[in-house]
């Protein structure tokens, strides 16, 4: 199953997991609340530590080290089948659920449920936000001109 | 030298009681709630954020909750917890160019591929008081109505379209792209490149950096700086966790970014054109920002062949004493127990004066021609 997911580059598992590790842990339990959320097994306990945030000199220049942030992890099993989540905070029970609804969606058999149930809804939600903020700053577009000056 | 001097425990037990009972305030004053500090008072959590080189908005509000406001001891909250944490490992270099756009502007080209944007910014305020701030529960904040259609999902950054001319200095990633130098792991040594000293800038005091900007403006140096763009946005964090494989989004960060623009008339190696400077900063801090950028550009001066006449052009100055924790740090430990080191300083000058009095006491030994000389 792993060898799977490296072989895919991520694809759509790193796309779910993009959207788990975005939302908030009441958001994630209250679409969780929905699905029948099988137990794992916890391999790595939800752990926080940082991740150093490199950014480049003007944006596309050489790498620097631009301050760390803090990330919490957590690995869950079931099998020899691995859940994960990393995500930006120090939010652990938001990633011990992540990394269960990780797990669970890996599973072939409610993929499909799962992303509908769970994936899906978040997804929109986190668009519609990001559509909002994008509409309100394009609220302040400008157009500025300039006047010619007498003579100079 | 140190001598650790004891006793004293009741009274420090004291003091921690009664700086959390100032803290605290009027107790009928309702508490502040981190989250409160966190929503209300971002501009002043990314300053912490950016001084404490640590992005975590809970916990710059909560530092800045313990240390009643103050910006230095709560940056020095963050460093302090920072190292109690594992590090995990390195983002990929954020793509500014996709940024969630809330604000972008440039003082140089008026009309921009995506446009400007003016974002939430106090510039065209007059600050005047807004007294009905004041009278709390009655300010319901005033909805913006969203424009019509979103903003283009990647802007161009703006140095980067005089680029294709030739007459902007190109940033470019260096070969192989080697992983960068980081400060927090070996000592800064002089001279430093570019990588160490953009971090060092990232993690410095905005005051510091502020007036050494201010300076280089004011003819303390060679440089007069345009605004080529500011951008304030959301951030993608992507990592590859070497367990998983392959690359994941952990969320986004907000950062701001300033590109100063200055004219350079050349060099023998290089044709005339434009240069740059970079400024970087978590959360919306563009004072930091723009002055990160132009104290960078001043700091190119040695490779671009430039005289470091001005303080703003010597590196180990600028960078020596722009941390905030280093230079609070020093210069506040002058105020703990120094009570041997005074002793034997005390006994140091009464034994000169001794040797001074003894000296003036003593009958003359010369005749009085020697003296007049």
């Amino acid at each position: 199953m792993e060898q799977d997911d490296k072989q895919s580059g991520g694809g759509e598992r790193a796309a779910w997991m993009s959207v788990l590790a975005r939302a908030s842990y009441d958001d994630l339990l209250a679409v969780a609340a929905a699905i029948d959320l099988p137990d794992a097994e916890i391999v790595k306990p939800a752990e926080s530590g940082t991740l150093m945030i490199e950014a480049r000199a003007g944006g596309s220049g050489r790498r620097f080290n631009a301050g760390e942030a803090t990330v919490t992890r957590c690995i869950v099993r079931t099998g020899d089948r691995l859940g994960y989540s990393y995500a930006l905070g120090r939010d652990k029970k938001k990633a011990v659920l992540a990394a269960r609804l990780d797990l669970a969606l890996q599973d072939d058999a409610r993929r499909k449920e799962i992303l509908a149930a769970v994936v899906e809804p978040l997804c929109a939600a986190q668009t519609e936000r990001r559509q909002h903020a994008s509409r309100s700053a394009a609220a302040t577009k400008v157009e500025f001109f300039t006047l010619v000056r007498g003579d100079g | 030298m140190y001598v650790a001097v004891k006793g004293g425990e009741a009274a420090i037990r004291a003091t921690h009681d009664l700086v959390a009972q100032m803290r605290r305030g009027d107790p009928c004053v309702p508490e502040l709630d981190t989250r409160q500090i966190r929503e209300q008072m971002k501009l002043a959590v990314a300053r912490v954020m950016n001084e404490g080189s640590l992005y975590d908005e809970d916990l710059a509000a909560l530092a800045l909750k313990q240390s009643q406001g103050d910006a230095v001891e709560a940056a020095f909250l963050m460093r302090a917890y920072r190292t109690t944490l594992p590090r995990f490992g390195s983002s990929a270099p954020l793509d500014t160019a996709r940024m969630a756009i809330r604000r972008r502007i440039s003082a140089a080209f008026k009309d921009l591929p995506g446009g400007q944007v003016l974002g939430p910014t106090y510039d065209y305020t007059h600050r005047l008081f807004d007294f009905a701030l004041e009278a709390a529960g009655l300010t319901a904040a005033p909805a913006v109505t969203p424009g019509g259609a979103p903003l283009d999902e990647s802007m161009p950054r703006v140095p980067d379209i005089l680029g294709s001319e030739g007459l902007m200095e190109p940033e470019r990633a260096l070969p192989d792209d080697p992983a960068p130098c980081d400060v927090t792991r070996e000592p800064a040594e002089f001279p430093i490149d570019r990588d160490g000293r953009l971090q060092m800038l990232a993690r410095g005091d905005e005051g510091f950096l502020l007036g050494l900007a201010y300076s280089v403006q004011r003819g303390f140096g060679a440089n007069h700086p345009f605004a080529g763009e500011i951008r304030m946005g959301e951030t993608s964090v992507r990592y590859r966790p070497e367990d998983l494989g392959f690359e994941i989004d952990l969320g986004e960060i907000t950062v701001t970014e300033c590109q100063m623009i200055n004219q350079f008339s050349g060099s023998k190696d290089a044709p005339p054109q434009f240069t740059r400077g970079y400024g970087f900063a978590f959360g919306h801090s563009e004072r930091k920002a723009m002055s990160m950028a132009i104290v960078d550009r001043s700091l190119k001066c040695r490779d671009l062949g430039e005289a470091a006449d001005y303080p703003a052009q010597k590196e180990e100055f600028v960078l020596y004493h722009c941390d905030t924790i280093e230079a609070s740090g020093f210069v506040e430990h002058l105020k703990l127990p120094h009570y041997v080191d005074f002793q034997g300083e005390l006994e140091l000058i009464r034994k000169i004066r001794r040797e001074h009095d003894e000296r003036a006491a003593e009958p003359a030994l010369f005749t009085p021609s020697e003296a007049a000389e």
